[in-house]
């Protein structure tokens, strides 16, 4: 909930249409979502459903092409791509399946990519990136480059990118699949702990049923409509 | 704005650290552009090099007195009396040996180049001693002066470099006479260099010139006296002669070459320019679609399409500004005081010059690569910018 009481995320008939020359994808075909703050919701759904579209759409990367879309009481569905990309710095946190490190920086100038856009001085953002990696448990990993981490490693530094600047929401697009079991269980086990125990809200993408049952909430999406609700636990 | 200028130094530091795995295609921009530079600064240098054997000859205090009408010594023609009254007049400097002007006429040999074997115009110039106080940068650096009244020569340094049989001690048959080389002058690499000299009056009779002459130079009692001068002359009624400062005389004498050889250069350089920008644009949409994923999360981040422009844009003008400073440096290292000679037509004489790479040169080298790297870089950074994230996320 929002100060006011409102939800944080509010989806109203959100509509996504892409054209493939004559052809017209409806991806998202009217839907409605209520995301309370301090939940952890998966998304899940076959391929072509749109559950990357909506994640994309509630991170400000995409606009509808009708509904709204309203996060921690912005309207974000009108707002110019430049806008957007302010809005995007200050309120999103980014977490990819392919990890998207870039490759020439250490694990703590990727860390600190996303503070460049805020006010803070150096110290400041050397402190918030140090408090961040601490949290992903590699703080002996600061100087190393993507090429000197694991996987599980990676997806760790691209998950202390995505917190580092607290954002009012944590949007996961198959976080666990390019990882191992053993990797991938533990990325959950750190998506859990950011959610359970510094109240982060987070929206998840997955194929993975395991990794659903670790969230508070889970989706279903099919043709571009919500179709089921999954357990709450 | 400062957090604009801090993102967007982050993502050029990003953009140039990644160059290296993009080493190929930046190589290959970067030797086009160098080979443009090296084109565009090598063809300048030649104008600069006639320009500094031209335009800089000559003295501001020293007036060159022709016919009326005449625009070049070749069309002119001065009585020996006329001579005398110009010598005589009051403003010409003089010295120990009285007035410091020299009357002279010149006459066009066929001398071939060594280069080739070919004939080209070389002028054989007969001067009075006044020549030497008129013209002091004028100095005997081998051998001696002429004597009087033989027909012996002196040659200047670039033609005595650059064409055959004007060394020291060689012995020429041009026209109905032989003509004996007794020394060799430099005089600070101007026109005069390209000449040979004689006595004017051995000159006279041995092309059948009677007693005339095509010009006199004077140097004047100082460069403010010239109009002064110019007005006694112009006046007086025993005369009919146009004066012009030595200066304004050869600037004017190589203009039209200096024209043309600027004008084809900067074509060629022009030509060359646009095929090296098709490889920088090459090169730049290379980079783009490598980092497609990095531009991408970057502006997932919220960083602003305006930093991945100028990124784009600024690794595109560093590689072509090292192309440029390549090209620059080897144009100076392959180029520079080579000496070679062309036709003034002008003066329908050859002109042995020095390619001169100037400072200046170096710096327009500079400056043209930059704006090749600025144009190749425009469009691919342009797309880098438009990229929808969505799509260039999913980018391998």
């Amino acid at each position: 909930m929002t100060e006011n009481g409102a939800a944080l995320v509010q989806v109203r008939n959100l509509h996504k249409v892409f054209k493939r020359g004559a052809e017209r994808i409806d991806v998202l075909q009217g839907v409605d979502l209520d995301l309370q703050s301090g939940e952890f919701l998966s998304l899940m759904g076959p391929s072509g459903s749109g559950k990357t579209t909506l994640l994309n759409l509630l991170g400000g990367l995409d606009t509808p092409s009708d509904g709204t879309v309203t996060v921690g009481g912005d309207r974000i569905d009108k707002l110019s791509a430049a806008r957007l990309s302010r809005w995007r710095a200050r309120h999103i946190g980014f977490v990819f399946q392919l990890y998207n490190l870039l490759p020439v920086l250490t694990a703590e100038r990727n860390v600190e990519l996303p503070l460049l856009l805020t006010p803070l001085s150096r110290s400041q953002r050397k402190k918030h990136v140090a408090t961040a990696l601490a949290m992903v448990g590699l703080s002996g990993r600061s100087k190393h480059y993507p090429r000197q981490l694991s996987g599980g490693q990676e997806q760790r530094v691209g998950i202390a990118r995505a917190i580092v600047t607290d954002p009012t929401l944590l949007l996961c697009d198959e976080p666990t699949g390019d990882l191992d079991r053993k990797s991938g269980d533990e990325i959950l086990d750190l998506l859990q702990a950011l959610n359970a125990e510094h109240g982060k809200t987070i929206i998840m993408v997955t194929h993975d049923a395991r990794a659903a049952a670790r969230s508070t909430r889970t989706l279903h999406l099919d043709k571009g409509t919500l179709a089921t609700e999954g357990h709450d636990r | 704005m400062f957090r604009w200028l801090s993102q967007t130094v982050t993502v050029i530091g990003v953009s140039l650290r990644s160059v290296p795995q993009r080493l190929g295609p930046s190589v290959v921009a970067i030797v086009g552009i160098t080979g443009v530079v090296v084109t565009f600064v090598a063809v300048l240098s030649i104008a600069e090099g006639f320009n500094a054997a031209m335009a800089n000859a000559g003295s501001p205090d020293t007036a060159i007195i022709m016919r009326g009408g005449s625009n070049a010594e070749l069309n002119s023609a001065l009585a020996l009396d006329s001579t005398r009254i110009i010598a005589d007049t009051a403003g010409v400097r003089r010295g120990e040996n009285g007035p410091m002007a020299s009357a002279e006429l010149f006459v066009i040999l066929n001398v071939p180049k060594q280069s080739t074997g070919t004939d080209a115009n070389v002028p054989l110039r007969g001067i009075q001693m006044g020549a030497f106080d008129v013209r002091p940068e004028v100095e005997i650096v081998e051998g001696r002066l002429f004597t009087p009244g033989t027909n012996e020569i002196v040659v200047g340094r670039s033609a005595s470099n650059l064409f055959s049989n004007l060394e020291l001690g060689a012995v020429n048959r041009w026209g109905e006479n032989t003509w004996t080389v007794v020394g060799i002058f430099e005089a600070g690499g101007t026109i005069s260099e390209s000449e040979i000299w004689c006595d004017a009056a051995v000159l006279q009779p041995a092309y059948r010139r009677g007693s005339t002459f095509q010009s006199v130079v004077a140097r004047l009692d100082s460069a403010e006296t010239f109009q002064a001068f110019k007005d006694r002359l112009t006046t007086d009624p025993r005369l009919d002669v146009q004066v012009e400062r030595e200066t304004d005389y050869y600037r004017s004498q190589s203009s039209q070459v200096r024209a043309i050889i600027t004008g084809i250069g900067s074509v060629i350089a022009l030509l060359m320019g646009i095929g090296a920008v098709f490889g920088a644009v090459n090169t730049m949409y290379n980079a783009v679609a490598t980092r497609t994923r990095e531009i991408a999360t970057l502006r997932a981040l919220g960083f602003s399409g305006s930093s991945v422009v100028i990124s784009v844009l600024v690794e595109s003008a560093l590689l072509a500004v090292v192309g440029g400073v390549i090209g620059g440096g080897l144009a100076y290292a392959a180029f520079h005081g080579y000496q070679t000679a062309t036709m003034n037509f002008q003066t329908f004489s050859q002109v042995a010059f020095a390619f001169t790479v100037t400072p200046a040169l170096l710096v327009q080298g500079a400056i043209y690569a930059l704006l090749m790297g600025l144009v190749g870089g425009l469009f691919p950074a342009i797309r880098a910018a438009r990229m929808p994230i969505v799509t260039a996320l999913r980018e391998l």
